[in-house]
């Protein structure tokens, strides 16, 4: 219930848009919650885009990841 | 170090009442939509599923723009929408009624706030918490301000966290931090999805639609503020109004069962007398042991 993924935003069309979970299958989404702009990744909930995920902050979140696991 | 799985399984903590409410309006003529996660979960003596095998129109969808589209297509028939879910959730619910849904369409509105039961984890006696992961995406609606209140006025080190394995193990790590220099704060471990203020335009949603009210949560009565309901002008979209719902007697736990206690951490489940005896995957008792993400259901999974 609490399982939110991320998707691809294909094509956006007023409060609908196409987007992709990783699987390759366009599958519409409701975005009026967000801004959602085609190439960005939203985080999908109950068929609701509820965030658009901020790629620099994730970019950074993997980097430390990496770091750390370099470590072990 | 022991991590503990707080009230945070959104039909778990749904009390009897709610669950009977949504059964008596599928064995009434009413087709009921909702959430494959809800179907299993027990009422006072039976659940959803048991009702569809009675001849009870019950049908799971992803989210509730299915069930519109169902109320659409099918317009002679009478749909309601059981809204469980926190504050991930609840704006979905917002949206759709704020798009005037068909009037063959209500809603049994059972979303649940999670602030609210944190403050509740740290008014029980002997819990002995020394900081909270809070959830990653209940905070990317509600942002980061709705926690200030525990590391402020509890000193309780609060992470917001992510759901990869990484994300809460980063959180562990940040909260071992604080607790290494004697402080309590809050932090974001999941910044590519929450921002100090959230999601505004859902916050806006949710508060047009819903009032912050009273709610009961299963064996642990009712909790101030926790809940929220239809307001005013959105009442005919109500089901408890549309069809009178009245429970009597509602029973949150079978004989035995300690699933309240298992959901605010006192216990652990085999500490459960019906924990893979009476309650097992294929024959749960209690909402713990039904739901994929009860924390019975998950200690049996991986045989704790």
């Amino acid at each position: 219930m609490c399982l939110a993924i991320p998707a691809k935003v294909l094509k956006v069309q007023g409060d609908v848009a196409k987007v992709d979970f990783g699987q390759g299958v366009a599958r519409d989404v409701n975005v009026m919650l967000v801004e959602a702009r085609v190439g960005e990744y939203v985080l999908v909930h109950a068929g609701y885009a509820i965030q658009v995920i901020d790629r620099e902050a994730a970019e950074e979140t993997l980097r430390l990841w990496e770091e750390i696991l370099k470590y072990e | 170090m022991d991590v503990i799985a707080g009230p945070g399984c959104p039909v778990c903590i749904l009390p009897a009442a709610e669950i009977d409410e949504a059964i008596s309006l599928a064995l009434n003529e009413v087709t009921v939509v909702t959430f494959g996660d809800v179907i299993r979960v027990p009422g006072s003596e039976s659940s959803l599923q048991e009702a569809k095998a009675s001849g009870g129109d019950v049908r799971i969808v992803y989210g509730v723009g299915d069930a519109v589209r169902m109320a659409e297509k099918e317009p002679d028939k009478d749909f309601v929408f059981f809204a469980i879910g926190f504050e991930t959730t609840a704006p979905s619910t917002a949206i759709e009624i704020l798009n005037k849904p068909p009037q063959n369409l209500s809603f049994l509105v059972s979303h649940r706030l999670i602030p609210p039961a944190m403050e509740l984890l740290l008014g029980v006696g002997n819990l002995h918490i020394d900081g909270f992961i809070a959830p990653g995406h209940v905070s990317t609606i509600i942002g980061m301000k709705p926690y200030e209140i525990f590391p402020n006025a509890y000193r309780m080190p609060t992470v917001i966290a992510g759901f990869e394995p990484l994300d809460v193990l980063f959180a562990i790590s940040m909260l071992l931090q604080q607790l290494k220099d004697g402080e309590a704060r809050l932090e974001n471990e999941y910044k590519r999805s929450v921002t100090w203020e959230g999601n505004v335009k859902a916050q806006r949603l949710m508060e047009q639609v819903f009032s912050v009210v009273d709610g009961c949560w299963r064996g642990l009565g009712k909790l101030p503020l926790s809940a929220l309901a239809l307001k005013e002008e959105f009442l005919e979209y109500d089901a408890r109004k549309k069809y009178d719902l009245q429970i009597e007697r509602p029973r949150d736990l079978m004989p035995g069962c300690l699933c309240h206690l298992v959901m605010i951490g006192k216990i652990k489940p085999p500490e459960c007398p019906l924990y893979m005896k009476a309650c097992t995957p294929q024959t749960p008792k209690g909402a713990c042991m039904v739901s994929i993400e009860g924390t019975c259901r998950i200690w049996a999974k991986h045989k704790l």
